[in-house]
C-alpha cells in the first residue's frame, strides 16, 4: 500500500515523466542503431568525412532521406536535386506533425515546437501510440524524453559508423534492412488486434501508396497520398476510437 | 558543398515538420478532421510498411513477404517489439543464406 501510494504521487512528476518516455523510446532506439551505423559505413564510402556524416544526422535526423542523399552523393548527383528529394520525400512528416500537435493540443507553442522538429516516422507512430500521456501533466517531458532517446541513438550511431568503418559484415547489415520495417509492423499489429477496422485504414493507405507508385508518382508523394487518403476512410471506419477517453 | 547539401537538407525537413504547430495553434478543426488525424498513424503505418518491405531483396521480393510475416505472426502472440525485430533480420538473414 505504501508504495502504490508513493508511486500515484510521483506519477506525474516531471523526472518520472522523463523516465517513462525513455523507456517508452527504447524499441526506437534499438531499432535505430543498426540502421544508424549502416548509414555512417555507407556515407564514409560515400567519400563524406565523419563531421559531416555526424551532422547531417544531427540536423536532418530523417533516416530515409539521408540513405537517398548519400546514394545521390556516391552517384555524383547535385545539391539541389538532393534537397528537392529530400523535401518531397520527408513531407510526409508535414501530414504526422498535424496529427501529433493536434493531440498536443494542451501544451504551449513554444514546447510544441521543438518536440515538432524531433518527429519522424517512429518517433511519431510511438508517440500516437501513448495517447494518454499526452493528457498528463509534464506531458511534454514524456514525449521530449522519448525523441530524444531515440535521437541520441541515432547521432550517435551515425557518428560510430562513419568512425568504425564497416564494423557489421555485409550479410547482417543487408539482413537488417527489415529492421523499421519489422518495427512499423510490430507497431500496427496490437492496435489491430485491439480494434480490426485499424487494419482496414493501414491496407487502404497500403494499396493507394502501391497504386501511386506503380504509376509512376515519386516515392515520397505516394506515401504522403497513402497517409492523407487511408486516414480520410478512418473517419468512418475508426468511430468507436472516439469514445475512448 | 556537402555543408551546403546538409543545410539545405535540414532546412526543407524542418520547415515541414514545425509549420502545424503554428496551424494547430491557431486552427480549431470540426469533430471529421479531428478523427482523420486520429487515424493518420494507421494509414501511416501501413503506407510505410507496403510495398517497400518487397525492397528489402530488390531481387527477392518474397524475402519481405515472408519476413513481414514472420513480424506479424511474432507481433500477434505479444512478444515484445525488440522480439518482433530481431525475429525478422534473423529470418532475412536465414533466407539469403
Amino acid at each position: 500500500m505504501g508504495t502504490q501510494a508513493i508511486e500515484a504521487v510521483t506519477g506525474t512528476t516531471r523526472s518520472h515523466m522523463i523516465k517513462r518516455g525513455m523507456i517508452a523510446g527504447l524499441p526506437i532506439m534499438l531499432g535505430y542503431m543498426p540502421i544508424a551505423l549502416t548509414y555512417g559505413v555507407l556515407a564514409g564510402q560515400s567519400g563524406m568525412t565523419n563531421v559531416e556524416i555526424t551532422l547531417m544526422s544531427v540536423l536532418v535526423f530523417a533516416g530515409a532521406a539521408q540513405f537517398l542523399a548519400v546514394g545521390m552523393v556516391a552517384a555524383g548527383t547535385g545539391v539541389i536535386e538532393i534537397v528537392i528529394a529530400t523535401f518531397v520525400l520527408n513531407f510526409r512528416h508535414f501530414v504526422m506533425s498535424l496529427s501529433f500537435m493536434n493531440r498536443l493540443r494542451g501544451i504551449a507553442l513554444r514546447a510544441k515546437i521543438p518536440l515538432s522538429l524531433g518527429i519522424t516516422d517512429e518517433t511519431f507512430t510511438v508517440s500516437m501510440l501513448y495517447r494518454k500521456e499526452s493528457k498528463e501533466a509534464h506531458a511534454f517531458w514524456f514525449y521530449a524524453a522519448l525523441i530524444l532517446t531515440a535521437y541520441v541513438s541515432w547521432v550517435g550511431g551515425s557518428y560510430l559508423g562513419g568512425v568504425l568503418g564497416d564494423v557489421i559484415p555485409p550479410r547482417l547489415s543487408q539482413s537488417m534492412g527489415i529492421a523499421l520495417y519489422a518495427m512499423f509492423i510490430g507497431l500496427l499489429v496490437p492496435s489491430v488486434r485491439k480494434h480490426y477496422r485499424i487494419a482496414l485504414v493501414a491496407i487502404f493507405a497500403m494499396m493507394i501508396n502501391f497504386l501511386c507508385q506503380w504509376w509512376g508518382m515519386n516515392q515520397g508523394w505516394a506515401i504522403v497520398l497513402g497517409t492523407l487518403i487511408g486516414g480520410l476512410s478512418g473517419i468512418w471506419l475508426l468511430d468507436m476510437e472516439e469514445e475512448e477517453p | 558543398m556537402i555543408i551546403w547539401m546538409i543545410i539545405g537538407m535540414a532546412l526543407v525537413t524542418a520547415v515541414p515538420r514545425f509549420i502545424p504547430a503554428f496551424i494547430i495553434d491557431q486552427a480549431h478543426f470540426p469533430k471529421w478532421v479531428d478523427r482523420w488525424l486520429n487515424a493518420i498513424p494507421y494509414a501511416a503505418l501501413g503506407a510505410l510498411i507496403f510495398p517497400g518491405v518487397l525492397s528489402v531483396k530488390p531481387d527477392a521480393p518474397q524475402i519481405g513477404v515472408v519476413a513481414a510475416l514472420v513480424a506479424i505472426l511474432l507481433a500477434w502472440v505479444n512478444v515484445h517489439i525488440i522480439v518482433v525485430v530481431l525475429g525478422a533480420i534473423a529470418s532475412v538473414f536465414f533466407m539469403t543464406l
